[in-house]
Parts: structure tokens; sequence; C-alpha cells
């Protein structure tokens, strides 16, 4: 990056010239450095052929004194695929995706933002303690996974469900682990919407930030040594970009040359933290230059933008060994979470505006339709039928019992050491002699 | 005094263990009291030698531990054996990890300098070399991020060691250690494991400053989920080693930065101990000394000078700090009824401190005194020679209480 031409013109002149020589010459001069001509005997290049090898590789000297600017220019300019009107825009480039998958994928995010809004409604009906949605983020959930395959283990940090849910994921499932009860996979150990599939290779929501980057790339070195058709991919949030996990999580994918995709959904907003105080830098992606990771900027909001760039970054990542960093702008149009109301802190009219005339989803369906692969019946078909299908796996899930009491002391070890099991026979005692303090519903 | 040395006479090696083997007794006997000049073991009254005893399904051989103290040479005491070959404490970790990485090519390591440098202490010395650098792997300095690491190997299918340059180091991977590590077993309903070793040097070294002489089983102690051992003879470090890489669930295998060159003659069989049994280091009668890693050895020269006084006695190297072998101390308590316990940890909160609590709560009724407990001072250890001494607990200060203990 080029400093201003006038201290440029400082030290040159300091450095090169002695008063006396050029009298008419002020130190201000804008053009003094470019003005070279054959009697100049100064340089114009300051950059000399001249390498010295520093440990980490040659480098050539500069006789000037510059500082890289702490901005470019201009910001990095986001790959989009779908204008507004769900129309491609003239000479892009992107992944075709066929009617089946097209038709898959927008399905899936009709679920999600249909289950988002239910699971919601059931938290403020006090039905469950708790819920994470991911509005305004549909397409990254979906598309991303769509462009991925079954064998790729996905790290999410926790507005990811998407993801599970176009792998098989069924609403039964959410709703059972939201509810806790024994047919949770989890046995009821985690907050709702912390979910976990071994067999959909999608690891479990940690409710801490940033933890599950370096998990991701662990798991990319394991796949490296078994040279596995596969990558890891990971998911965290502008928030999430400040943690140190995720810092050195990029460094050591690059080191290691692991592959792993690193998504990062910047959407704007960190609970009331704006990207503003959360970064000065350009956002995510330039932080992977910084790293020696190849990155990318990507309307987080246009799902074939998404597929296209993940379904690349994978191709990267796998066959390269590479990791990939994308990062895909787009808004949180719900709160953070059920214990968060965002109009406190952003005013409701922008949240109003990119929930409705910025809504991926709609966006994509205008797509669909001009394919001819969707229509208005259709669209309410599907509503009404997901509408009830969340509503009856609520109740299901509602009158199902809780895990029983000997689920609270396995899993903590293989098998459960002396000090656990003289603990669990000491509250089964508890429990059975002040029985009516107790909830009557669980089984010990 | 009387009733000291009439209970010397009485009691012999067998009453004092629930398993030991009559023809491990044979064996042990075939060694010849000049062997043992070197040894902190003491010869009772009765010409029995006191052995050590070690429970646990893989035990092949008894072994005397030859040298109980650290700054003494042991090249005295194993020469006249054949069997078995003699090895520093860090080659058994090394030949331990070694034996693990062959027998299962999912065992790798990670750490800062543990390739081609082979560690700072040389636990992974040649390793790389021969597994290759992918197995052996040299992280950048970010040790939240490589445990992190490790535990999303482990999570699809690997068996990562994870070695903390300093055990103090590790502190920055709490987070990982804490609400991962030992979390993700259970809260994934079962689904994932993780079965990571994090080990280390720790304790207080010789004039390595404060930061480098963190005691961190006080601080580990309470993370659900995590298993903790502490190794401090040859023997008992690499079957911990082996032990703690095919438990399935997260082991924190704790070192100390002064043993690391203690020589002791180990079996050329294959063996694996049991991560949650104490080890019976000399039986006795009068007070039960419970400790682990260096201050055993403190323990074992303090023994000394109380058998000279008429002291009987039972110190037992507890070995694993989490869960505590509560059946072994239990008898033991119920035989001397008196517990002194000496740890290197700082008194509040250290191990000793939950070790007290578990044995008053299970043992009140067996107990004739309180039970003392020796540690480190609540202060950061200091860097000058002489005031390092200080913070660590000292034979003279262990016969002391054991004094105190008996009166």
């Amino acid at each position: 990056m080029m400093i201003k031409r006038s201290i440029n013109t400082i030290f040159t002149y300091f450095k090169s010239s002695t008063p006396h020589r050029n009298p008419n010459l002020t130190n201000l001069h804008p053009r003094r450095f470019n003005s070279t001509t054959a009697h100049n005997p100064f340089p114009s290049n300051p950059i000399h052929d001249q390498v010295i090898d520093f440990p980490g590789g040659n480098v050539k000297f500069i006789h000037e004194m510059r500082f890289i600017s702490e901005s470019l220019q201009h910001r990095i300019p986001c790959y989009r695929v779908l204008d507004e009107n769900g129309e491609p825009i003239l000479g892009t480039n992107f992944v075709q995706v066929s009617e089946d998958v097209a038709v898959k994928m927008y399905n899936d995010m009709v679920a999600l933002q249909t289950m988002d809004t239910i699971f919601y409604e059931a938290q403020r009906q006090g039905r469950i303690s708790f819920y994470v949605t991911t509005n305004g983020e549909e397409a990254i959930n979906i598309a991303s996974a769509a462009a991925l395959s079954m064998d790729d283990v996905i790290f999410p940090q926790y507005r990811e469900q998407g993801v599970l849910l176009w792998r098989g994921f069924t609403l039964q499932e959410f709703a059972n682990q939201c509810f806790s009860n024994k047919f949770d996979n989890g046995k009821g150990r985690q907050m709702p919407a912390h979910y976990g599939s071994n067999k959909h290779n999608y690891m479990n929501v940690a409710s801490t930030v940033a933890t599950q980057i370096p998990h991701a790339v662990g798991a990319a070195y394991s796949l490296k040594m078994d040279k596995k058709d596969a990558c890891a991919v990971t998911y965290f949030g502008d928030g999430g970009s400040s943690e140190g996990d995720f810092h050195a999580g990029l460094n050591f994918a690059a080191v290691m040359e692991a592959p792993v995709i690193f998504i990062c959904r910047n959407n704007g907003w960190a609970i009331s933290t704006p990207t503003s105080d959360q970064f000065r830098s350009d956002g995510i992606v330039v932080k992977g230059q910084a790293y020696g990771v190849r990155s990318i900027r990507v309307d987080g909001n246009d799902a074939l933008a998404i597929y296209s760039a993940v379904q690349a970054a994978r191709q990267m990542a796998v066959s390269e060994e590479r990791p990939i960093l994308i990062e895909a702008l787009t808004y949180r149009v719900g709160h953070h979470s059920t214990s968060d109301d965002s109009t406190k802190y952003r005013p409701a009219n922008e949240i109003e505006w990119w929930r409705l005339s910025r809504d991926p989803v709609a966006r994509f369906r205008k797509w669909i339709e001009r394919n001819g692969w969707w229509n208005d019946i259709a669209e309410s078909e599907l509503r009404n039928s997901l509408r009830q299908q969340l509503l009856q796996t609520i109740q299901v899930a509602e009158s199902v019992e809780k895990p029983p009491l000997a689920d609270m002391f396995s899993d903590v070890y293989d098998v459960p050491p002396s000090n656990l099991r003289e603990q669990e026979k000491w509250l089964k005692e508890t429990v059975k002699n002040h029985q009516h303090v107790y909830p009557t519903n669980i089984s010990i | 005094m009387a009733t000291l040395f009439q209970g010397l006479a009485a009691v012999t090696p067998l009453s004092q263990s629930n398993s030991i083997e009559s023809n491990k007794l044979l064996f042990s006997s075939r060694r010849s009291l000049s062997e043992r000049k070197g040894s902190n073991f003491v010869v009772r009254s009765d010409a029995k030698v006191n052995q050590v005893l070690k429970s646990g399904a893989a035990r092949k051989h008894e072994l005397l531990i030859p040298n109980a103290v650290a700054t003494q040479g042991s090249s005295s005491v194993a020469s006249a054996s054949k069997s078995g070959h003699e090895l520093l404490l860090f080659e058994a970790l090394r030949e331990g990890l070694e034996e693990e990485m062959e027998r299962d090519p999912t065992v790798c390591v990670m750490g800062e300098d543990v390739g081609h440098y082979g560690g700072s202490y040389k636990v992974t010395r040649n390793l790389a070399e021969k597994f290759g650098d992918l197995r052996v792997l040299d992280t950048p300095i970010a040790e939240n991020a490589f445990t992190g690491m490790g535990i999303g190997a482990a999570m699809t299918g690997l068996r990562p060691i994870i070695e903390g340059m300093n055990m103090g180091f590790l502190l920055l991977a709490f987070n990982q250690i804490s609400n991962n590590c030992g979390m993700l077993h259970y809260t994934s309903g079962g689904q994932f494991k993780i079965p990571v070793v994090i080990r280390g040097p720790g304790g207080v070294g010789r004039q390595l400053g404060a930061e480098h002489s963190q005691r961190l089983e006080s601080y580990f102690q309470s993370i659900p989920g995590i298993q903790m051992v502490a190794c401090s003879t040859p023997y008992n470090a690499k079957g911990l080693m082996k032990a703690a890489i095919r438990s399935d669930n997260p082991v924190i295998l704790f070192e100390h930065v002064l043993l690391y060159n203690l020589k002791e003659r180990i079996p050329d069989e294959e063996y694996v101990l049991s991560l949650e049994e104490a080890e019976m280091v000399r039986p006795g009668e009068h007070v039960t000394i419970l400790t682990y890693s260096r201050m055993r050895y403190h323990v074992m020269q303090a023994a000394k000078t109380l058998v000279n006084k008429g002291y009987d006695p039972e110190v037992i190297d507890i070995r694993s700090l989490k869960p505590f072998d509560l059946h072994t101390i239990g008898n033991s308590i119920k035989k001397t009824h008196r517990v002194l316990i000496v740890e290197e940890c700082m008194r509040t909160g250290g191990i000793g401190a939950s070790l007290t609590a578990a044995i008053t709560e299970n043992f009140h009724d067996y107990l004739d005194a309180p039970i003392i407990c020796l540690s480190s001072q609540d202060v950061p250890t200091p860097y000058a020679g002489t005031l390092e001494e200080w913070t660590v607990v000292q034979p003279a200060q262990i016969v002391t209480a054991v004094e105190q203990l008996c009166q």
C-alpha cells in the first residue's frame, strides 16, 4: 500500500538530496517522486532486486519506509448469482443445480423456516425452555449442506440446524431434543437446539463459542491421515471470529494443510454487538490471507451462490488438501435467541425490512418458479403440511416421558466409577424417600 | 513404644494385601539382600523384605522399587537381576507410547516440539522419524487450539496424545478440557467419545519460576468426565501411559519435571496398569501415608528416618487422583487408624483437601486422630533456591508429622 505522496516525498527528499541542490523544490511538491527522467540519479522503484534469506523465505528490500494500510481501498466484493428477483445475473458463473436438488433445497428451506417459527412459538408458550432460530440464514444452512457430501463432518456453532435437517434428521427428532425426552439421542442432557447426531456426521453443539473450530481442524487432520474423500466443515458467526480459537484454528489448518472449510455467517450482530464493535477489519474474509488461507466473500442470502462456493471450496479442500474460508454476508432477522429482544438495540423497521424484502427463501422461490419447478399450489400444500406435522411432533414430544435418573450418571465415563455409582444410589434413595418433592413422571 | 515392636514382628506381607499371590512372594525373595543396598526399603526385624505390592489384572512380576529417592544412583541395585531392562522414566514413557503407536494406528501425538525435536523432555524422541510427522505432529503455540484439535480428532476416530510442554501451559487449554473434553461424551448422549490423553510435566522443579511450577491436578480435579493419574516411577509411568491410551475416557497423565531421569529395571514383557488403583509402596502398621508423584520420594526418605526411630509407616502412592482408590486407602486406614497426606499441591483446594474430605466422609469411624495434610503453601513458587525448597514438603516435616500423629 502506498502511503500519501507528500510523506513519501519528504523522506525521499531528506534521504537523497541536500537543500542546496534543488532550491526550487519544496518538501510538499506532489510530483517530485513521479517525474523520473533520465538524468534523475535516484531510482524510481524503491524495491530492490536484492533478496535476503531471513527465516521464512526470501524478501526483497525496499528503501522507503512504507506502512501497509490498515484497509484496502475497496472492500472485498461479494459473490452473487441471483439478483433480488431471483434472476441469474448476466454473466454470472455458477454450478447448475438440478430440479430435484433445487426442489429439495427449497422444501428444506421452508421446513427450516416453519420449524423455527413453530418451535419459537412453543418456547413463548412455555412448552420448551429455549430456542435459537436461523431466520434470515436459511440459504446458508440449506445450500451449504446441499453442496457437501454425507461423509463431510460438520462442526456447528448453534445456528445451523438446517444442515442437520438436510441430512435427514427428522422433525420428530428435533422436537425430542428440544423437549429433552427419553427419545432424545442426547439423553436429555443438553439445552434445546444443541443437536448432535453421530450417524448424520453432525457433531454435538456445545454452547461455547468457537471451540468447534479447532475441533474441525483436528477432524480434518484425522480425515487427511485416513486419506478419506471427505472434509471437515465448521460454522461460526461474526462474533465467533473474535475468539482465540478462530485465529489459532485457521493458522493450524494452513500449517497442517488440513481439508477444512470455515464458513462464517457474518449476520451483522453478536447478540447486541454490531460488527463495527466486533472488529475493524473488512469483515472476516480478509483474515484468510493473513493466515495463508484461501477465502471468498459470498452473498449469504443467495442460495445458488452459497451452493457454488461451498462446492468449489470442498473440491479444493479435498483434492488440494487446503483450508478454505467462506464469509457469507447475511442478516440475523430473528433475535439472538429466545432470551433476547433485539428491538432493544436495533430498529424494528430494519429487522422488518430484511425479513420481508431480503428473505433468502422467497428469492430462491422466485428462481425455481421461473424454472417451472414450483408453483403456488405446491407452496401452500407444503406450508400447511409442515405446520401440521410440526404441531404434531411437538404434541408427541411433549407427551413422551423424560429420561430416567440412571441417564444422569451414565456416559460421564465409559463405565461409571465407584463415586458416581455411590452418588446415584444416594440420589435414588433420596428420591424414593421424598416422593412428594420430586416429579413423578420420571422413572428411576 | 513396646507395642510398636510387637507389631513389627507379628505382621507379614501376606496379610496386608487382598490380592497377593504366593508365587509372587517366591519370585521376589530370590533377590539377594545385597542388591538392596541402595534401596530405601527397610529390612524388618523379622528379616522379611517389604515388597512392592501391585494389584491389577495385568500384573506379571513383583518388583522392588530399587530407588525411592530421585537424587540417588541406582546402578548398584538391579545389576544382579537378569530379566527386564533398565531405563529412565522419560524413556519408559516413550516406550509405552511407542508400543501403543505400533499396536494401534489411530494413536497419534500432538504438541509443541514433539516431532523432529523429540519433545522438550525427550518423551517423543525419534517417534517422528519412525511414525512420520503426521502421527507425531508439531503444533503452533496455541494450547487451547491444539487441545481442541485433539478433541476433534478423537471425535472422528483417532486416539491423540496431547502434550503440554509444561502442565502450566495447559491452563490455556482449560476451556477445551473442561467444556468439551470432559463433557462431549455426556452431552452427546454417548454418541461421541473422546479417548484423548493429555500429558505433560508439572510440579515444582529446580528454580523454574512460578509460572513453570504449577500443579494443575488441583484445578482439574473438579471437571466431570476426565480421569487423572500421576506417575512416579518408570514402571508405573509406562504402565499408566499404556492404560491411559487404551482408555476410552479422556485421561490426564501428570508427570513431574524432576522425575524424568529416575532409573529402574522394568519387565520386558508387556504390561498395562490399572488407572484407578493406588500402589502400596511400603506396607506398615502405624500410620497411613498417602502421597503421589515426587512427594513419594520425600516420604520414603522420611520413612527411613521413621523406621530408625521405631515407627512403621505404611506408604501408599495413590497414583489415581481422580477417582481416588478408596478401596486400598480404606483398607489401610482400617488397619493403621492414622492418616498423613503428603502432597505438592497448594493447601487450598488441592488433591489433599479432597482426599481429606473423602476419607473423613467414608472412614471417620476408623480414625484415631485427625488427618494431617502436608502441602505446599498458598504462594506462587519463588525462584530463589532456598525459598523454593521451603515451599515444598521436606522429609523432616513428614517425620515430625508422623511423630505427632502417633503420640
